[in-house]
């Protein structure tokens, strides 16, 4: 495997973003400060990947307008998946690993306020035995939080606990759209919104956009002091239907965990985790001990943009990295209803 | 603006027989490779992979497994007014099924709860023909009669979602230009050509166009075909000759209608010259423009336009 | 830290229709899944990894329908990657699955793409109105046929070319029994007398919407090696071009030059039309063909009528082009890629049943998208590449 590292990250969430579906004039300065990071240019670039889904924009091809932030003639060699910008960050991984380019550019984006998310979301489920009766987001996450409660896996207090911490952290994220830590009692007298679950609860409707620049070798150490060297990526999938996997942990997760070689030594992870059981979930899932510092972006609960959110994690684990704070972190990435789908990406410093 | 459309889906034969069931006042299960009983049937065996032949029918009676309460229903839910989302292990099965349960208050239920189905009157073979509620031991007698003779195979599923559409601040020029009857376009800054409409990307450099350009609404049409055929949600009725009209001026042509010319007529290189609706029937809109119209100079010459193909 | 060399070791497709009322979502994909499996002598449970393309989610009304579907086709428990970049997508899946081995990760990955298109209408879901832009579009007849137009007056073609392209692949479809259109007796004259669509576009110059699948296991060269006939993938190339540019060429876009170029340098081909055998190419209004026989430097620029005219591009000719009916003949729009990809695989496996070419060697399969701004594209050879 060659050495491959992200070497560059730039992010812009927001609650409302007043502009077009396909983000363009978003996707233009975020690109610039990935240039400026690196001291690189549109050609330098040897693969772009970007993730974003037609649904949540409303129309058929809703990615194809979105790369004339590139400024695309002359042409570029490009992909897209309908997935988090996380997934198109592991096809580009892929690509430099055949050795066909020595860099790449991924991005996300999403205006998830174009529409009412709770219900755009749930055209994920079955079309013949579940879309019909509308099933929202939350209240598929509200399904998961209370089999861990009944199970005794864990308390409401102990998600009142990940909320304050992850809204605490998020007053120090110029782009969290939900921030201000409490305390487990004041959250607690909060009136339920899908019980067991309250608004704190659940990740806020964010439009954003995100992008981060990968390279192999020494390209990586041209672009970045000290680059964030990926030891271990990998991605896994559970089956969609509720009924036929244990939703109290993540099976998933914890093979792509497995695959990227584990989080022995992880010093900080950013995890995906909209909901705030699921954060505990994943945690254990990922084998993560207690002296292990969480989301210390302030995490999905904090700005939860679709599409680029779990790139996001990717990116504010690689901060960490860069900016020497920590020597091996790890950024998780998540999709579709209650953990469905899970990426783990594992990330070192080296001096 | 909303996105609808009624989709129409082949259920295959497990769905099919699954929904079957339920048009007939029946839950029917699978019967998996491990023995296990699942509702829904899985298409396919989770495990063997092999496509699921074996099929149970249950009682409409079951257990809560967990719950959450909809305090906030959003369109299309079940119930038009707060109620329960509910996992439920029907008698005989032993895999959740996801269902509405239809009590007062989220204090009327709770996991491990007792709940049995109640059937709609007219069933079209759809998870929407029950809904459950407690079991309070009163079940119904008679049983309910089967709502048809056919198998379900085709289902028809109705999907709207609503959406804001809003156009980046450069499209937004251009749309405020249309109100007062000027064709605004803006200049790259980088490659110096002028988009219209104008961009919040460049397409050739990636920044935003910029330096506004008022443009002629004289142009020439580069190229264009009839369209003889109709389709769902066409807005204006066929034939019609839909064109590349480049304006004066502009280095990006526009795609409009073209009238006042026999459609045959119609030609590359036709000089054509915007024609406006009355001022009182304007908005934010390229509809301002009726449509374009031959001017009667002679046609540009190729070589004028070839670029633009 | 070389490439893995890889091949296609099973191929599968559905039988495609306009509609396939006897199968759900799944039931398609598993069709097309079960027999590409059955041809590597495989097991669901053998695979390392699944890659799933699929065009616009509106078509079905199903947003990531690889979530639902992840069960019902194997990869609960796998990596599950789903792919998206429009008319093109089928080709693109296949390269992303080609890299998964490529890199080193996999040894055994499972590709599938899929479109049910009765499931709704792809002229809606491709003409959904947006507010501020003119309703004049027509689906994608209506965007593709000034284009046509364009190449016919910049090449001087004459006007039956089309025609001859739709005749062949329709004759072509015959011989292939997973085509939607079997038209007995398609000529040239019965082409040009069917209904004028989008002039300069007649009804059988286009492509029909069918529901289809189709379905491919790549593997690793060790795995591959113990195999009869393996398709060796010798080199992929993709590139991406706006919709809409000032002075973007759409008749020979620069995208799809540009691809082709680094294909032929990857594959070490320095005259495509000698060194290929066949190509697959995406052909979905007949005009196409010469357009991208030169786009893609089968000919030289305003030539490539002359190949088509001369009945080159016939089984039999000099290079013969979508040999299994092509898009033309079938049309599942988020399949109909990598069918183009799958085509030049059975081609150099020498399993393409009636329309094989004889002693076909090494093979292109094309794939495009959007308004003619994504291209890509493999060469599979018979024989292991050297580097």
């Amino acid at each position: 495997m060659r050495d491959v590292a992200v070497v560059g990250f730039a992010q812009r969430q927001m609650k409302d973003f007043d502009g077009s579906p396909s983000m363009a004039e978003l996707l233009v300065p975020i690109l610039a400060e990935c240039y400026e990071q690196t001291g690189w240019a549109k050609k330098d670039i040897g693969f772009w990947c970007s993730g974003s889904s037609d649904y949540l924009a409303g129309r058929s091809f809703s990615f194809v307008s979105a790369i004339d932030a590139i400024g695309v003639l002359p042409p570029v060699n490009e992909s897209h998946v309908e997935m988090d910008a996380a997934w198109a960050l592991y096809e580009a991984w892929l690509k430099i690993q055949t050795g066909e380019v020595d860099t790449a550019l991924v991005f996300g984006f999403g205006k998830a306020s174009a529409g009412v998310l709770r219900r755009t979301l749930t055209l994920q489920l079955d079309p013949y035995t579940m879309t019909p009766l509308w099933p929202d987001t939350v209240s598929l996450a509200a399904l998961q939080a209370r089999l861990g409660l009944d199970a005794g896996l864990w308390d409401e207090a102990a998600l009142a606990e990940v909320v304050n911490r992850s809204l605490t952290d998020a007053e120090k994220n110029e782009y969290a759209v939900r921030a201000g830590g409490s305390s487990v009692g004041e959250l607690l007298a909060r009136p339920m919104f899908a019980d067991p679950l309250r608004k704190h609860d659940c990740a806020p409707v964010t439009d954003g956009a995100a992008a981060i620049v990968l390279a192999a070798g020494d390209r990586a150490r041209e672009a970045n002091q000290r680059p964030a060297w990926i030891t271990g990526i990998a991605h896994s999938s559970d089956g969609l239907h509720l009924g036929t996997r244990d939703l109290t942990t993540s099976g998933s997760a914890q093979r792509a965990a497995a695959a990227a070689g584990g989080t022995d030594g992880v010093q900080v992870a950013e995890l995906h985790a909209p909901f705030s059981h699921q954060e505990l979930v994943l945690r254990s899932a990922l084998g993560l001990g207690d002296d292990v510092a969480l989301n210390p972006s302030g995490g999905a609960l904090a700005a939860n943009p679709m599409f680029s959110a779990g790139a996001i994690r990717i990116g504010e684990a690689a901060k960490r990295i860069w900016d020497g704070s920590a020597d091996k972190v790890v950024g998780h990435a998540t999709s579709g209803p209650a953990l469905q789908q899970n990426l783990v990406c594992v990330m070192e410093g080296r001096n | 603006m909303t996105v609808a459309f009624d989709y129409t889906r082949s259920t295959g034969p497990v769905i099919g027989r699954f929904l079957t069931g339920l048009r007939d006042a029946t839950i029917v299960g699978g019967r998996l490779g491990d023995g296990r009983v699942a509702v829904p049937p899985p298409e396919f065996d989770p495990v063997t992979h092999q496509a699921v032949t074996e099929f149970v029918e249950l009682p409409d009676t079951g257990t809560i497994t967990s719950w959450t309460w909809v305090s906030e229903p959003v369109a299309g839910q079940p119930l038009g007014k707060p109620f329960a989302f509910a996992l439920i292990t029907i008698d005989g099965a032993d895999t959740p099924w996801l269902q509405a349960v239809d009590v007062a208050s989220p204090d009327d239920i709770e996991t491990g709860m007792k709940v049995r189905a109640r059937w709609a009157e007219e069933r079209t073979g759809s998870v929407t023909d029950l809904v459950f509620v407690a079991d309070d031991g009163n079940a119904p007698e008679t049983a309910t009669p089967a709502g048809g003779t056919e198998d379900v195979g085709l289902i028809v599923t109705p999907v709207s979602l609503d959406y804001r559409y809003a156009a980046s601040p450069e499209e937004s020029s251009f749309f405020r230009g249309l109100a007062e009857g000027r064709i605004l376009g803006q200049r790259c800054p980088k490659c110096r050509k002028v988009y219209v409409p104008p961009r919040g990307a460049c397409p050739t450099d990636g920044v935003p166009t910029s330096e506004e350009v008022e443009l002629s609404d004289v142009g020439t049409v580069t190229t264009f075909c009839v369209v003889n055929v109709p389709f769902l949600g066409q807005r204006i009725k066929p034939p019609y000759v839909s064109a590349y009209v480049l304006l004066d001026g502009a280095d990006i042509a526009l795609q409009h209608l073209i009238l006042d010319i026999p459609a045959e007529e119609v030609r590359m290189g036709m000089r054509v010259k915007a024609v406006w609706k009355p001022r009182d029937e304007w908005g934010t809109s390229i509809e301002n423009i009726s449509h374009f119209a031959p001017t009667g100079e002679p046609d540009a010459d190729f070589d004028s336009y070839k670029h633009h193909l | 830290m070389g490439k893995i060399p890889a091949a296609v070791i099973g191929i599968g497709q559905t039988h495609h229709r306009a509609k396939r009322e006897d199968v759900s979502m799944a039931g398609l994909c598993r069709e097309a899944m079960d027999r590409a499996l059955e041809d590597a002598g495989l097991t669901l449970d053998e695979v390392d990894a699944i890659v799933i393309g699929k065009a616009p989610d509106l078509f079905e009304g199903v947003m990531m329908p690889e979530l639902y579907l992840a069960e019902a086709l194997g990869a609960a428990g796998k990596p599950l990657l789903r792919v998206h970049t429009a008319g093109s997508v089928g080709g693109s899946t296949a390269i992303v699955a080609s890299s998964l081995v490529q890199a080193g990760v996999h040894k055994k990955v499972l590709t599938v793409a899929f479109e049910k298109q009765s499931e709704s209408n792809a002229m809606w879901a491709l003409s959904v109105p947006i507010p501020f832009v003119m309703p004049v579009h027509a689906g994608a007849g209506g965007y593709f046929a000034p284009h046509v137009r364009s190449y016919i007056r910049r090449a001087s073609a004459p006007s039956h070319i089309g025609a001859i392209v739709a005749a062949k692949d329709r004759n072509n479809a015959l011989k292939n029994p997973y085509a939607h259109l079997h038209n007995e007796g398609t000529t040239v004259e019965s082409v040009l007398a069917s209904q004028m669509l989008w002039d300069p576009i007649h009804y059988d110059e286009t492509c029909p919407s069918s529901d289809g699948a189709c379905a491919m296991v790549i593997a690793a060269e060790d795995v591959a090696k113990t195999y009869e006939a393996p398709a060796w993938i010798h080199g992929t190339a993709m590139r991406s071009e706006p919709t809409s540019a000032a002075e973007r060429d759409q008749v020979n876009p620069q995208a799809g030059r540009e691809a082709a170029a680094a294909l032929w340098k990857a594959t070490g081909i320095t005259d495509p039309a000698r060194e290929i055998d066949c190509a697959e190419i995406y052909v979905p209004f007949a005009w196409f063909e010469p357009m991208w026989l030169e786009n893609l430097g089968f000919a030289a620029e305003g030539e490539g009528w002359k190949l088509t005219e001369a009945g080159e591009t016939a089984i039999g000719g000099s290079l013969p082009v979508n040999m299994s009916g092509g898009v033309l003949s079938s049309n599942p729009i988020g399949a109909s890629g990598m069918l183009r990809f799958a085509e030049a695989a059975l081609q150099v496996r020498g399993r393409a049943g009636e329309h094989q070419v004889d002693g076909a060697r090494r093979a292109l399969g094309h794939a495009y998208g959007g308004g003619s701004q994504f291209f890509s594209m493999w060469v599979v050879g018979s024989e292991q590449p050297a580097n």
